[in-house]
């Protein structure tokens, strides 16, 4: 499926906890969001999180759904052009400082940050996640669990 | 081994083709003088008889046709022959908002149709092949000028004619096609809809593509022969003329040779009118040297190009005309410069964009605007915006050394512009002047 081509080699190594983002390209016009997420819903695909980078003319829609496969099958079928980012997902502690410290600690680790956006959907334990692209996904994700964050795979978020 | 289809006038001496011309002039301006009234009283006001007329070399001292005298003179008034000997009419498209209607005798109808089995020798073309014309048939000349054509070589023809593309792709592959004739546009669309379908190169049967009636990049020809594993030949043509087959390319691929014992090409100075010396860039006329129902004298084409009278390795003694520009009446002037669509397709297909773009022309504050939508490709999209803008300005700046001036660019989404059947539309011009 080369829509859908990983555009990083970080999902190949050994194993990590990175979900795969989707991102999708829009025209910036009024109703190519809603198409688009109307054609998601109609397939049955649940969005757990959302982030929109936008300039004049297009956007990228960045998403974390609950099937990647099925949501790519979708895009492709509605002639979407899409692409899967691996991205680490974060809890957040609810309290002062709570995203300082996990940015202290990518500081501290060289780990750069390229974008990051929030979410609540933590299935079970309704905490808030930050979703995160960085460059080195599994350092960040190695310095983030030494310093004690939990991170979520698919099936949490 | 390159093969003619009338090899004693394709490859025929200088002195020969001269021989022919002359003669053919001679009858033509007497025909013309005595049957179509309306071009006698040109050249009596230029002072000008028969009798003045003894050789090609006097050809300058007779009156241009343009398109403004067809649309004066329409529908008869260039008629060269009773209705009664006339057997059929083609029409130009109207896409410059000016219909031409064109009559033939059967001996017009013949004479166009060796041209066109002319071209599709030279594409590699005999009995053994299939041949599938992908031009529109109807009023354009597209489609029943290659028929005929095909016919004449014996190609065992399958007239699809334009449209319904999934059929097209299943006579190609089913009926083993080997020659494809159509627009440049409308082949890149087959080829890229063969490459959504899993067809590569060595999958398609095709081996050859005879494509013309728009001005197409040579970055267009090594796409669609990449994508289709073919070689792809440039065909020229006017329906004031005839239709497709006044100039064709050979296995050379480096220039059209002009039929010329049909069409005598000159090179003039659009502005002064004055015949240009061999090699000079101008504007394109054709005298059609024995055409009766509809005989083109000295007919300003509003091509730019220029002929070279060079030695081509194909043997063939044809005069070679460059691939025009684009139409004078394709040229756009955007804030004084003169654009054609066919720079910003060569930057476009240099840079990996697909060869389905549009161009728009607007006004805003009396300064004209130039946007270029080019639609978002798997290969292009990345998530990283940075990139996509790096890429974005590569095109901004690529652009702008071809043209002159800035153009913006727009990405689209995929399969938002609409594709073509027959002549793309590549420019959308708002501007109200």
């Amino acid at each position: 499926m080369k829509a859908c081509d990983t555009d990083s080699e970080a999902v190949k190594e050994e194993k990590t906890m990175a979900i795969k983002q989707i991102s999708v390209f829009l025209e910036n016009k009024p109703g190519k969001l809603d198409a688009m997420t109307k054609a998601l819903a109609d397939a049955g695909i649940t969005l757990r999180a959302l982030s929109l980078a936008e300039t004049k003319d297009f956007g990228i829609v960045r998403m974390i759904v609950d099937d990647v496969f099925d949501t790519a099958t979708v895009l492709k079928e509605h002639d979407y052009i899409a692409t899967l980012t691996p991205v680490v997902a974060v809890m957040i502690p609810d309290e002062v400082g709570g995203l300082n410290g996990v940015l202290t600690v990518l500081t501290k680790a060289s780990v750069n940050l390229e974008y990051m956006y929030a979410t609540l959907a933590g299935k079970q334990t309704g905490n808030a996640y930050m979703i995160l692209r960085v460059e080195q996904v599994k350092k960040a994700e190695e310095v983030l669990r030494a310093a004690g964050y939990r991170l979520a795979d698919e099936g949490v978020i | 081994m390159e093969r003619y289809y009338q090899k004693e006038l394709e490859c025929a001496s200088p002195e020969k083709m001269r021989e022919i011309q002359n003669e053919k002039l001679l009858k033509q301006v007497k025909h013309v003088w005595d049957h179509v009234p309306y071009y006698r009283k040109k050249m009596e006001e230029k002072g000008v008889t028969p009798d003045d007329i003894h050789s090609v070399d006097d050809l300058h001292k007779l009156p241009f046709l343009s398109k403004a005298d067809l649309r004066e003179a329409y529908p008869y008034g260039l008629l060269g022959k009773p209705l009664k000997e006339c057997v059929r009419i083609q029409s130009t498209s109207g896409t410059t908002g000016k219909r031409v209607v064109a009559f033939y005798t059967q001996h017009d109808i013949d004479l166009w149709e060796d041209c066109c089995a002319r071209a599709i020798t030279a594409a590699g073309g005999t009995d053994e092949d299939v041949c599938q014309v992908s031009y529109g048939y109807g009023l354009f000349t597209g489609g029943p000028g290659l028929n005929g054509g095909s016919h004449k070589v014996g190609c065992l023809t399958i007239p699809t004619s334009s449209g319904n593309t999934d059929r097209q792709i299943m006579f190609i592959n089913d009926l083993h096609a080997t020659i494809l004739c159509c627009t440049p546009s409308y082949a890149a669309y087959l080829g890229e809809r063969m490459k959504e379908m899993g067809l590569g190169p060595d999958d398609i049967p095709l081996k050859a593509g005879i494509f013309g009636a728009e001005a197409w990049s040579e970055e267009m020809r090594q796409d669609i022969q990449n994508t289709m594993g073919i070689k792809a030949y440039d065909i020229y043509g006017l329906t004031e003329l005839s239709g497709p087959g006044v100039s064709f390319e050979c296995s050379a691929q480096a220039g059209m040779h002009v039929n010329e014992d049909h069409f005598l090409p000159e090179i003039i100075d659009p502005d002064t009118e004055e015949v240009l010396p061999p090699g000079s860039e101008g504007e394109l006329v054709f005298t059609a040297l024995d055409k009766e129902a509809f005989p083109m004298i000295r007919y300003r084409t509003r091509d730019i190009c220029c002929l070279s009278r060079e030695k081509c390795s194909c043997g063939r003694t044809l005069i070679k005309m460059k691939k025009p520009k684009g139409r004078s009446d394709d040229m756009l002037i955007i804030r004084g410069v003169n654009v054609f669509p066919s720079q910003i397709e060569t930057v476009l297909l240099n840079q990996g964009y697909p060869a389905n773009y549009q161009i728009l022309v607007g006004r805003v504050n009396n300064t004209d605007t130039l946007d270029v939508l080019v639609e978002m490709t798997p290969e292009m999209f990345t998530d990283n915006l940075g990139e996509i803008n790096r890429r974005q300005k590569e095109l901004v700046d690529g652009l702008r050394a071809m043209l002159g001036i800035k153009a913006n660019v727009k990405l689209v989404a995929p399969k938002s512009i609409a594709r073509s059947e027959g002549k793309a539309v590549r420019v959308i011009d708002n501007r109200k002047i």
